[in-house]
């Protein structure tokens, strides 16, 4: 595997406290980024596979479920991407996104709302002060087919409207090409049109197709600037699986020995039910470490996995079972 | 922090009597002599049952009705012992769950391993092995093979019902009938299944259960009416039986000790080389013949790796087998912890530098911590003996040849790892590493229809696919 | 005018390619089966075994590793020498066991048919021994056959040289190295087979072959812990309990004597091959 110190790369964790000089070097041109992100350690889809099966098989019960529930609440971005989406829609969404029981106070409000750009202002308004985070999809989600400066302004847009958290998606394309440095520079670019608010990068992870492009886009993401790495747009299928998630947590952990950053991580799509959410807790934690379990470094990117969350809360509060009529759809 | 709260699965789905006699010729009878054993529980020390030992008469006996029984089995239409296979499997799988936790409580291997490897696995063996009953004539050894007659098998604690399965299930479909010793510190689950055979209505004496120590062992295989001795075990007892058959006409297969080296080359996929050496070496506590003891690493990567491995290992979790979140169950036995102290005191002794994750290590039972010894030269002992448990010997290499070199510079030949990305390199490995399994880009894989055996002093024969059958068929 | 005196050869060892006398300068009187003189042939010792199988440990690393074209090849060409001195062998067969012209011509003929026979074995009898097993999972999971590796070879004392070549291929084919003990009675044909050996491009130290008494002899082979395997198929009752014991010290794999008279002309079947092959097993995932 290629030597990270050649690349400048190497430094005790926390000690390096800006990336862009060490990170610098690697992006210097197509060819050492290629010659970097391919001397990554590879991955073994089957290896990869059975460790997130066998982590899964972990029984979260009892006080360690209760803490898992309100964990993966206080981690959800709750998103609506449809076509159909209205201020109406939002403003619901935002509401539950604040008080997703309105029954029961002691329920955290989620991370933040997901939507896309022309509905950030209506999210803005909508949580107010609440502390909910406003997060905007752009750079022509999903595909992100389109040029640069439309991106740039797709993100401007956002940020502009008050949106603290961008999503933006990769250039599949261009990575699958092996064109690295344009996705690099597509990611900086947006990165700066951020200003101050994070950067998740979405790899389209569905779309990369192996676990050694998912590693190499992990990477590029976070050498390029991202705050966050996100598996999905939830418009591909297959959208966040464990075992890619695993290797993203990989990744992340990595970067933080080699680059002294810490970068978060968001899986997204399909995520549906309090037991899937609880096996992504317990990946986090056995994988990049319990440094990861807060919402400032892991979200769950879901819509309906907050309804189940809370029926599942209540089961463990009244000890019976819980039905969806007592929950809002919003 | 995110601690996970005790998981346990229930105890209360078996029950365990409070003593037991043997199966023979499908009864539970009492011993002849006066001898008793207690097994206990490893991981709390508590005794679970009281069991039989057999003695040499009693032994007989169950020779005796495993002859009468051959002529019964062995003129059946395979079709029919087929059918028998299938129904001790599909009981194995409607019991899986209780015969999961009897093997934890009995072994002290974690029940998320029981429940997830052993038992499909044995179910698997079983399921596998009934199809070749009425098939024998296509397996390539003549057209009308004919089975053996009385197999005497003896088999270790490590999984012990796993390894009934890899005994009774290729033995029962070649028309053979059986009388099996499982280990003295794990009977339960063999005295199960001795219910299992009765439940499946299986013909008395097809299979004898004989529980015991060495000496019950060593007059099932010196009994002079057994046709056929299998054994797993130690390399050291293997030698006493193949001594012991000398001048026979007894077929003998003996699956023995091991000291695997698991190697990663530079360009391996490293974090699953990382937790393929985790699966190596800590799967069972270590107590795996094939376990991959000895990590070769390529010295370029070595620290890189190390660093990987030893803070993957602080993730382990020791304790209760029980406990569905355990990755760490107990020693099988005071003795065989014993054994591990004594080999890890002189890996220290000799110089080696020893490692544990910080690990709480319960009050009872019989444990010892995931070790690792960096520093390791070949000459030491602990790169030299199978150590049996938990504890992984770290060496370096240069250059392919001498990681081949190294590899095969042992008495043993049971398996091997080889981690990289290298197609070429792999195969290049896989056929110059003296083993009989080789494991690339995984580790400790089994399967009913792959052969898994040894070379050199790793005994003789295989065991699975249609290569486990010769080992009972007269070819 | 007196008949010529002829040039008698003087029977020695095979070891590494070799012809070495025995170490120990020992040698043995040699008679035909009427009871006539025929050689004083080498009594090996020993330290002579000990040499054979340093010479077969050193030879297995290439003979494995050779391609089972070219031991097919290479076993052919045996058979081709073979043929090429078949009124030698008929006479030496003639002297050794008494048998007629006829009877000893048709043993060579069937020694050169074995050893073709053989010879086309060596690249199928790992298709007909190994496999692709459908385990449940994504693995590719393959067994194959690999040589044992040092076999020390016990010949029979009858067929001195059908039964010699009929126990020597078959181990060799598949490519193991070997130390053979020949027939204490009549070993003089097995010292000219090597030289028939020893001219078939066969590469030195793959097949060594002993001379003396194999109860002196296979009993040091059969404790020898860098020796692999042992076929007692020429030792008698005793010695064989003797040597199968001596084998369980490294856990050699033991072909035992047969427990009736052999037919050396029969269908040999391949039982004389599969004891001496290892079965390995390779798994590598299957994935992107």
């Amino acid at each position: 595997m290629v030597s990270l110190e050649s690349f400048g790369l190497v430094g005790d964790a926390g000690a390096v406290s800006t990336t862009t000089a060490p990170l610098a070097e690697v992006a210097a041109s197509n060819s050492t980024l290629r010659a970097f992100l391919h001397g990554l350690p590879g991955v073994d889809r089957v290896g990869a596979d059975a460790r997130a099966a066998m982590l899964s098989t972990r029984s979260i019960k009892t006080t360690a479920k209760k803490q898992a529930i309100d964990l993966a609440i206080r981690m959800v971005d709750l998103t609506t991407l449809e076509g159909a989406d209205t201020p109406g829609k939002v403003k619901a969404m935002c509401a539950k996104a604040v008080h997703p029981d309105p029954t029961d106070s002691s329920v955290p409000s989620v991370a933040a709302v997901c939507v896309y750009p022309d509905l950030v202002a209506t999210a803005v308004q909508a949580l107010g002060g609440s502390g909910v985070k406003v997060a905007s999809v752009a750079t022509a989600f999903p595909s992100g087919r389109s040029s640069l400066d439309v991106k740039v302004a797709d993100t401007a847009l956002a940020v502009a409207a008050g949106a603290s958290e961008i999503d933006m998606v990769i250039d599949r394309g261009a990575f699958l090409a092996g064109d690295y440095l344009t996705v690099f520079e597509q990611i900086a670019a947006v990165k700066a049109a951020c200003g101050s608010a994070h950067l998740k990068v979405i790899l389209e992870t569905g779309e990369l197709s192996t676990y050694d492009n998912v590693r190499r886009a992990s990477w590029l993401a976070m050498i390029a600037g991202a705050d966050f790495i996100k598996t999905s747009t939830g418009k591909v299928s297959p959208a966040a699986t464990l075992p890619v998630t695993l290797v993203m947590l990989e990744a992340v952990r990595d970067f933080l020995r080699t680059a002294g950053r810490k970068v978060g991580v968001k899986p997204a799509g399909g995520i549906r039910t309090t037991k899937d959410a609880i096996k992504y807790l317990v990946l986090v934690n056995e994988t990049a470490g319990p440094d990861w379990l807060d919402p400032d470094w892991f979200r769950l990117g879901a819509s309906s996995l907050l309804n189940d969350l809370l029926m599942q809360r209540q089961k463990m509060a009244t000890g019976r079972y819980a039905g969806p009529d007592y929950f809002t759809l919003d | 922090m995110f601690e996970y709260a005790p998981a346990p699965e229930s105890r209360d789905i078996v029950d365990i009597k409070p003593s037991y006699g043997l199966f023979i010729n499908g009864e539970w009878v009492e011993p002849l002599g006066e001898g008793r054993d207690k097994t206990v529980n490893p991981a709390s020390e508590e005794v679970l049952a009281e069991v039989a030992v057999a003695g040499e008469a009693d032994v007989d006996r169950a020779v005796q009705a495993a002859r009468k029984a051959f002529t019964v089995w062995s003129a059946m239409p395979g079709s029919e012992r087929a059918k028998y296979i299938f129904r001790i499997a599909r009981i194995i799988q409607e019991r899986a769950r209780e015969l999961a936790v009897l093997e934890s409580l009995d072994n002290g291997k974690p029940i998320r391993e029981s429940r997830d490897v052993d038992l499909p696995l044995v179910a698997a063996h079983f399921f596998y092995y009934a199809g070749w009953a009425d098939k024998l004539s296509y397996a390539g050894f003549g057209p009308s093979p004919q089975p053996l007659g009385v197999a005497g098998q003896v088999i270790p604690w490590n999984f012990p019902l796993l390894m009934l399965a890899w005994k009774v299930a290729p033995a029962l479909a070649c028309g053979n009938t059986v009388v099996l010793k499982p280990a003295e510190t794990t009977p339960l689950t063999a005295l199960a299944f001795a219910e299992i055979c009765r439940q499946a209505d299986l013909p008395p004496g097809v299979v004898n259960i004989v529980t015991g120590a060495g000496s019950t062992g060593a007059a099932v295989v010196a009994h002079p009416d057994v046709d056929k001795v299998a054994f797993t075990g130690s390399t050291e007892v293997g030698r006493l039986i193949a001594r012991s058959v000398a001048g026979s006409r007894k077929k003998v297969t003996l699956e023995l000790g091991g000291k695997a080296a698991n190697i990663v080359f530079e360009d391996a996929a490293l974090d699953q080389a990382v937790e393929g050496i985790v699966n190596g070496i800590f799967f069972n506590q270590g107590h795996v013949c094939c376990a991959g003891s000895r990590l070769l690493v390529q010295e370029s990567v070595a620290e890189e790796l190390l660093d990987a491995l030893k803070r993957r290992l602080s993730t382990l979790r020791l304790g209760d087998p029980l406990d569905k979140n355990t990755d760490i169950g107990a020693i099988n036995s005071a003795a065989q912890l014993a054994k591990i102290r004594e080999l890890s005191d002189a890996g220290e002794a000799e110089g080696a530098e020893r490692w544990s994750p910080a690990c709480p290590i319960p009050d009872k039972g019989f444990w010892f911590p995931p070790t690792v010894f960096t520093g390791v030269a070949q000459s030491h002992r602990i790169a030299r003996e199978e150590i049996f448990g938990p504890v992984l010997s770290v060496l370096t290499f240069r250059t392919p040849a001498e990681a081949v070199e190294k590899a095969n510079n042992t008495p043993y030949g049971l398996s091997a790892g080889v981690w990289t990305e290298k197609g070429s390199l792999m195969l290049w490995m896989a056929s110059r590493l003296r083993a009989g399994v080789v494991w690339s880009n995984t580790f400790n894989k089994f399967d009913p229809t792959s052969p898994f055996g040894g070379y050199k002093e790793s005994g003789y024969g295989r065991e699975g696919g249609r290569h486990g059958l010769e080992a009972y068929l007269a070819v | 005018m007196s008949e010529r005196l002829a040039v008698r050869k003087t029977y020695k060892l095979f070891i590494g390619g070799a012809f070495p006398r025995s170490e120990s300068g020992r040698s043995y009187v040699v008679n035909s089966s009427k009871g006539e003189f025929l050689a004083n042939a080498s009594k090996a010792s020993r330290k002579d075994a000990r040499e054979a199988v340093a010479a077969a440990r050193k030879a297995f690393p290439g003979w494995s590793a050779a391609t089972a074209y070219n031991r097919g090849q290479i076993l052919y060409r045996v058979a081709e020498m073979l043929e090429g001195r078949r009124s030698q062998f008929v006479a030496e067969l003639v002297d050794a066991d008494g048998v007629g012209v006829r009877k000893a011509g048709e043993l060579v003929d069937a020694a050169v048919d074995r050893l073709v026979w053989y010879a086309g074995w060596s690249d199928k009898i790992g298709a007909i021994r190994g496999s692709a097993n459908p385990v449940a999972g994504p693995y590719f999971n393959l067994s194959s056959t690999e040589p044992t590796g040092v076999v020390a070879v016990v010949a029979p004392e009858a067929g001195p040289l059908l039964g010699l070549v009929s126990v020597i291929a078959p181990v060799i084919v598949t490519g193991n190295t070997c130390v053979v003990v020949a027939s204490e009675r009549a070993p003089l044909p097995s010292i000219t087979l090597a030289e028939v050996l020893a001219t078939s491009d066969l590469p030195g130290g793959v097949v060594n072959i002993l001379t003396g008494s194999a109860a002196e002899i296979a009993p040091w082979l059969a404790g020898h812990m860098d020796v692999n395997a042992i076929d007692l198929t020429g030792a008698d009752a005793e010695l064989a309990v003797t040597c199968e014991e001596a084998a369980a010290e490294n856990l050699k794999r033991v072909l035992r004597p047969p427990s009736a008279k052999v037919d050396w002309l029969a269908d040999p079947g391949t039982e004389r091959m599969t004891a001496f092959l290892e079965t390995k097993t390779v798994w590598h995932p299957i994935g992107t």
